[in-house]
């Protein structure tokens, strides 16, 4: 394989689960807009995604494309639950309180999921046949393409959301100040409600798209939510336009990491390179202390 | 129309409001004056439902609000425009006028609000320069009157302004003040707070002086100007010699 080969194919790769990172950064940025929460539950919304799509294409035989709406549409009931059972229901509204119910939550998410799924990893059908593309250099199945289509559009529906629909600027609206929001007669638990529904969805989708690469198993979110974090903060926490570069950059310096040194440092070398780049950049690579636009 | 009657409100131990009663014709507009801290910002927080009156109860039109979720307060048609005008900074003058109108975003009103939009824009020229400008970028006044065109959007039956004047030079508050003026005419009652006494009382019909969280005293404009020990007593003779308006 030649260098240039070479390097194609980890930029692809690292594309590839930049991708996850950056629809698992959008889920947290969306949660702490509308909440200023830490969802340390969207690893498990990655989890379910994978795991729903193992049922739903593997065993249940359904089409992709009614099982990958299904997987996303159940998680985020998942998302909405969450709020309402128990974000909502807390006697207590401080901060702290709140992201450890998500922590707490995780947990029991995870215990339920292995008693439905079991321990064992399981393999999830990819969206189409596996034949090995070519591609600049680089050697792809199917399913990176569709993992890099399925995240482009996701983007770009997002952005339609929020700065040409109604619904989509009030729930930026309650984000920028859930008083005045209020005020205009927007109902702001709805909004809330409707931020952990996407954050959901993208889970889902996330999870979805990368467990056929991946397997899926009942904690398969986790580390990949814990980088999607990591990628959220890289970008500046909250903003979207920094979750999306901050989730592919995280992607592609694992990538390139493990291709330089070796795959044993890949979770090492994304996480000194995000200590490093807070150190100079405390806000983050967009980070402007206010909210972004899409 | 807007009848706020016997409402108490408490922050834990803090009384905030004691007995408040007043009342908002149609086609009025009524001040509602007092020092800081006298319980203002509170009484417009419980009209609007953000806060939930320990006793007594908001009526609008005969209906019952007190108790009722914020959004479905401005659904009946009573709106406020915040202290410290509280636009969307980061949105467009136009997103937050369009926000404005969301109680109306069924299609039935589309036309309507599309014709409000540029009754919005007529009534303040400098925001339809700004339209596609992030609000936050505006002057004080100029997000004065995002604020203002922004509850007009939805159309209210009862506007309740607090103190849309606070950190605006003389020449804007008058012009802030002259707009409120018209806002009757079309069909839009006024609840005007204000420490600003001699400016809100040139444009009310009638003001009420609270103060500690009671209502000590109401009358027309006339009456409360004219009235030395009140004006002494409660609103504090500073507000007067520095003040911006005039009398009618
Ligand atoms: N969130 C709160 N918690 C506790 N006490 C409060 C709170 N908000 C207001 N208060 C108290 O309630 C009283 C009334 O406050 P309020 O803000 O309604 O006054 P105001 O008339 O609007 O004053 P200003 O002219 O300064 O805006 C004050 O004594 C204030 O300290
Ligand atoms: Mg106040």
């Amino acid at each position: 394989m030649s260098g240039w080969e070479q390097l194609s194919q980890y930029v692809m790769s690292g594309l590839t689960t930049g991708s996850i990172y950056a629809l698992a950064a959008l889920g947290f940025c969306l949660i702490y807009n509308a909440t200023h929460i830490v969802n340390f539950a969207q690893g498990d919304f990655i989890s379910l995604g994978g795991l729903m799509m193992y049922t739903l294409l593997g065993a249940a035989g359904l089409p992709a494309l009614l099982a990958l709406p299904l997987a996303v549409a159940v998680v985020a009931g998942l998302g909405v639950m969450l709020e309402a059972l128990a974000i909502r229901r807390a006697k207590s509204r401080d901060l702290t309180v709140l992201i450890f119910i998500t922590v707490a939550a995780s947990a029991l998410f995870r215990g339920v999921f292995k008693e439905i799924w079991g321990k064992q990893a399981l393999a999830v059908p990819p969206l189409s046949p596996d034949v090995p593309l070519r591609f600049l250099g680089a050697t792809l199945t199917p399913q990176n393409l569709w993992i890099l289509a399925i995240t482009l559009a996701a983007i770009a529906v997002l952005i339609y959301f929020f700065n040409h629909t109604l619904t989509g600027r009030a729930v930026r609206a309650v984000a920028i100040n859930p008083k005045a929001a209020a005020l205009m007669g927007i109902d702001t638990r709805r909004m809330v409600r409707l931020s952990f529904a996407l954050a959901g969805g993208l889970g889902a989708l996330a999870g979805a798209i990368i467990t056929p690469i991946t397997t899926a198993s009942y904690h398969v979110g986790v580390m990949m939510g814990l980088k999607g974090f990591a990628a959220a903060v890289l970008g500046g926490y909250g903003n979207f336009l920094g979750a999306i570069v901050g989730g592919l950059t995280l992607g592609l310096l694992e990538s390139l990491g493990a291709g330089a040194l070796s795959s044993a440092y890949k979770d090492v070398i994304a996480f000194v390179v995000l200590l490093l780049v807070l150190f100079i950049r405390p806000r983050g690579l967009l980070g402007r202390g206010e909210e972004a636009r899409v | 129309m807007l009848s706020v009657q016997s409402v108490d409100y408490s922050y834990g131990p803090v009384k905030a409001l004691r007995e408040v009663s007043l009342t908002v014709g149609p086609g009025e507009i009524v001040s509602l004056l007092g020092a800081n801290g006298a319980g203002k910002t509170t009484l417009l927080s419980v009209i609007s439902g953000l806060l939930a009156p320990a006793r007594g109860q908001v009526l609008l039109g005969g209906q019952v609000l007190s108790g009722r979720k914020t959004s479905l307060v401005v659904e009946a048609g009573l709106v406020q425009v915040p202290e410290g005008r509280q636009v969307f900074g980061p949105l467009s003058v136009e997103e937050n006028l369009q926000l404005g109108a969301y109680c109306r975003r069924g299609r039935q009103h589309r036309q309507q609000v599309s014709r409000d939009f540029e009754q919005v824009y007529h009534l303040f020229p400098p925001l339809a320069r700004r339209r596609r400008q992030p609000a936050g970028t505006l002057s004080g006044g100029e997000q004065q009157m995002v604020a203002m065109g922004r509850a007009l959007m939805a159309a209210p039956k009862v506007l309740l302004l607090d103190e849309p004047s606070l950190g605006l030079a003389p020449l804007v508050t008058r012009e802030i003040f002259d707009i409120i003026k018209k806002l009757p005419e079309q069909g839009c009652s006024v609840l005007l707070v204000e420490q600003n006494a001699l400016g809100a009382l040139s444009v009310a019909h009638r003001g009420y002086v609270l103060t500690n969280g009671s209502i000590r005293f109401s009358g027309s404009a006339a009456e409360i100007l004219g009235d030395r020990q009140l004006r002494e007593a409660f609103l504090g003779p500073e507000r007067f010699e520095g003040s911006t308006g005039n009398k009618p």
